[in-house]
């Protein structure tokens, strides 16, 4: 099997995840995952002849909703379901770093 | 696309070299919609604080988001008029880790936006490309709590979710703009679309208009891109000007010094008048945009285009084209007309027959926008004609023009009723002649040969005709009749 994916490859993904992995983790993810990559390499090398590429699995298309207000949640309620909460606000540690 | 024009490069003072400054302009603004993007909270500025949020806004599972119809609409009418190709699009998801999205990525059409390719022309009749123009959702808002405020020493930071999931379309312009001038020109005549359109209500002041700047500068003559930094916190379109132009001297100062730049966004910082570097990311940007699945792609049909096609207002850039046609001057002398929405009035009043000139001037200098919109034109063209007749001195006209407005009475029951009459000549001619006759030596002084002391007495025997005829004497008659005088006297 060539390697569809690195062990660094994964380290990257599960930091971007905040996801910690132990080394063992890793080797185990990494096979795991080339696996499934190497599955998609197999379709993809299919003969599709005229299928359209799609991009969700639904014949489905222009789903909408029209214009109009509707019923919002109350505040306590939401707020009551965080950890902190403060002047109407969610309270979370300070934000480090830019925004995206 | 747009030809540089030698006008907007920048000689270093200090080592004469000849540099081109190159502009990309970057334009969020906030959809006219009653509801979100994905859900049917209300879109709605200054509410209290997570008072528009449901289970879709703020993330919780099993909530499936629904495109709002409106928004969709709202972002094809703007493709349109920027003359952009409307495509069929799909959205994705923006991963990152930031709290003011709750479900930790935020909802954009990325590799498939609705509208692409597109231009924008500005009153001088230079052309912006438009690379692409698309929908996304904007994000909560945060403040940054204890530690005086500031986000590099606050203690915590509070989000308010009202803004997440509200309509956005970003409007990604081609590095086409040359000077600060430009990019400020761009952005209102942007602004004039958005509000023709009726796309967004685009106020910078409340953020629904905001501008990102991408800055590089090259020596002139090279097609090469510069390293570009990105600017944010742009709040007025004054500070846009000054942190283009702060950035462009900053980045020739470090290439004529030998040093190289980095990219990287950069805050501008209005009180200090300069950009600094951001707080840098621990991760490069890796935002591993996949498709969204729980929304399906939009395709509009061709019946749904011509609709859109079909709801299109005239464009600011028609509306000049329009009325400096009528006029008979060029379209960036109209902008400001049509800026303000008064166009329509002077176009109206110059088709009635009034002086389009004088009514051009009018309009732009004499009328604030609050009532003049209800000003009948036919009396705008009659007020003109007075004026032109020489029934109305300027001064007298402006008055008169001041009480037309909010009044609905026309310009002539006006001026009968404050006795804004035409003074005849030869009463003119008379008050003239007794002025000369009381000032012998100021007379004396104005047959003379120093044209200074003339220019002086000038203004000196206005006014006192002026005061004797209690305003009614036109200016620019008393002025000829003196000059007439003097000419006898001199023989």
């Amino acid at each position: 099997m060539p390697e569809r994916i690195s062990r660094d490859d994964v380290a990257h993904v599960a930091r971007l995840a905040r996801l910690s992995l132990t080394d063992a983790e890793l080797d185990l993810f990494t096979g795991q995952l080339a696996a499934v990559l190497e599955h998609a390499a197999d379709v993809d090398a299919l003969e599709d002849g005229d299928i359209p590429e799609m991009t969700h699995p639904f014949p489905l298309h222009n789903v909408l909703r029209d214009d109009v207000v509707g019923a919002c949640v109350d505040r306590d309620e939401v707020l009551a379901q965080a950890p902190l909460a403060e002047e109407g606000r969610f309270r979370v540690p300070p934000i480090l770093g830019e925004e995206p | 696309m747009s030809v540089t024009d030698d006008s907007v490069l920048v000689t270093s003072p200090t080592t004469g070299a000849v540099w081109e400054v190159v502009i990309g302009l970057e334009v969020h603004a906030e959809l006219h919609t009653a509801t979100k993007l994905f859900c049917a909270c209300p879109n709605s500025f200054g509410d209290e604080p997570n008072t528009n949020v449901c289970p879709v806004c703020l993330g919780l599972p099993g909530s499936l988001p629904v495109l709002n119809r409106r928004a969709v609409e709202l972002a094809m009418r703007l493709g349109r008029a920027l003359g952009c190709t409307v495509n069929d699009s799909t959205f994705a998801r923006k991963n990152y880790f930031y709290p003011d999205m709750p479900k930790d990525y935020q909802v954009s059409q990325y590799d498939e936006p609705v509208n692409t390719d597109g231009v924008l022309e500005l009153p001088d009749g230079s052309r912006v490309g438009i690379e692409r123009a698309h929908m996304e959702e904007d994000t909560g808002k945060n403040t940054h709590a204890g530690g005086g405020g500031r986000i590099h020493d606050a203690d915590y930071s509070l989000i308010d979710y009202n803004r997440a999931g509200v309509p956005l379309v970003e409007i990604v312009g081609r590095p086409d703009i040359r000077s600060a001038e430009q990019a400020k020109a761009y952005v209102e005549e942007l602004r004039g679309v958005l509000l023709a359109t009726g796309a967004s209500d685009a106020k910078m002041e409340e953020g629904s208009l905001r501008v990102d700047a991408n800055v590089s500068v090259r020596p002139a003559g090279s097609t090469e891109l510069g390293t570009r930094c990105e600017i944010k916190n742009l709040n007025s379109l004054r500070s846009l000007g000054r942190a283009i132009d702060y950035e462009a001297r900053r980045q020739i100062d470090l290439l004529e010094s030998g040093e190289r730049i980095r990219q990287e966004t950069r805050h501008w910082d209005e009180e200090g008048g300069r950009t600094r570097p951001g707080r840098s990311k621990e991760e490069a940007e890796d935002y591993r945009y996949f498709q969204e699945p729980d929304l399906v792609p939009l395709e509009p049909d061709a019946d749904w285009l011509a609709a859109v096609d079909a709801s299109l207002p005239a464009l600011p850039a028609q509306r000049r084209a329009r009325l400096a046609a009528a006029a008979g001057v060029a379209p960036g002398d109209v902008a400001l007309h049509v800026a303000r929405g008064l166009d329509g009035l002077a176009l109206a009043a110059i088709e009635a027959g009034g002086d389009p000139s004088r009514v051009l001037n009018h309009v732009e200098h004499n009328l604030a926008v609050e009532g003049a919109e209800a000003l009948d034109p036919t009396h705008l063209a009659e007020l003109v004609r007075l004026e032109a007749d020489g029934a109305l001195t300027a001064t007298q006209a402006k008055t008169v023009l001041a009480n037309m407005v909010g009044s609905g009475r026309s310009p002539g029951d006006i001026a009968a009723e404050r006795g804004f009459e035409a003074m005849d000549t030869g009463a003119l001619e008379a008050a003239v002649d007794e002025l000369i006759a009381a000032k012998p030596d100021e007379w004396a002084e104005f047959c003379g040969d120093d044209e200074r002391k003339r220019g002086k007495l000038t203004g000196f025997f206005v006014g006192q005709v002026m005061k004797a005829t209690k305003g009614q004497a036109d200016g620019k008659a008393v002025t000829a009749l003196l000059d007439a005088r003097r000419d006898a006297a001199r023989g």
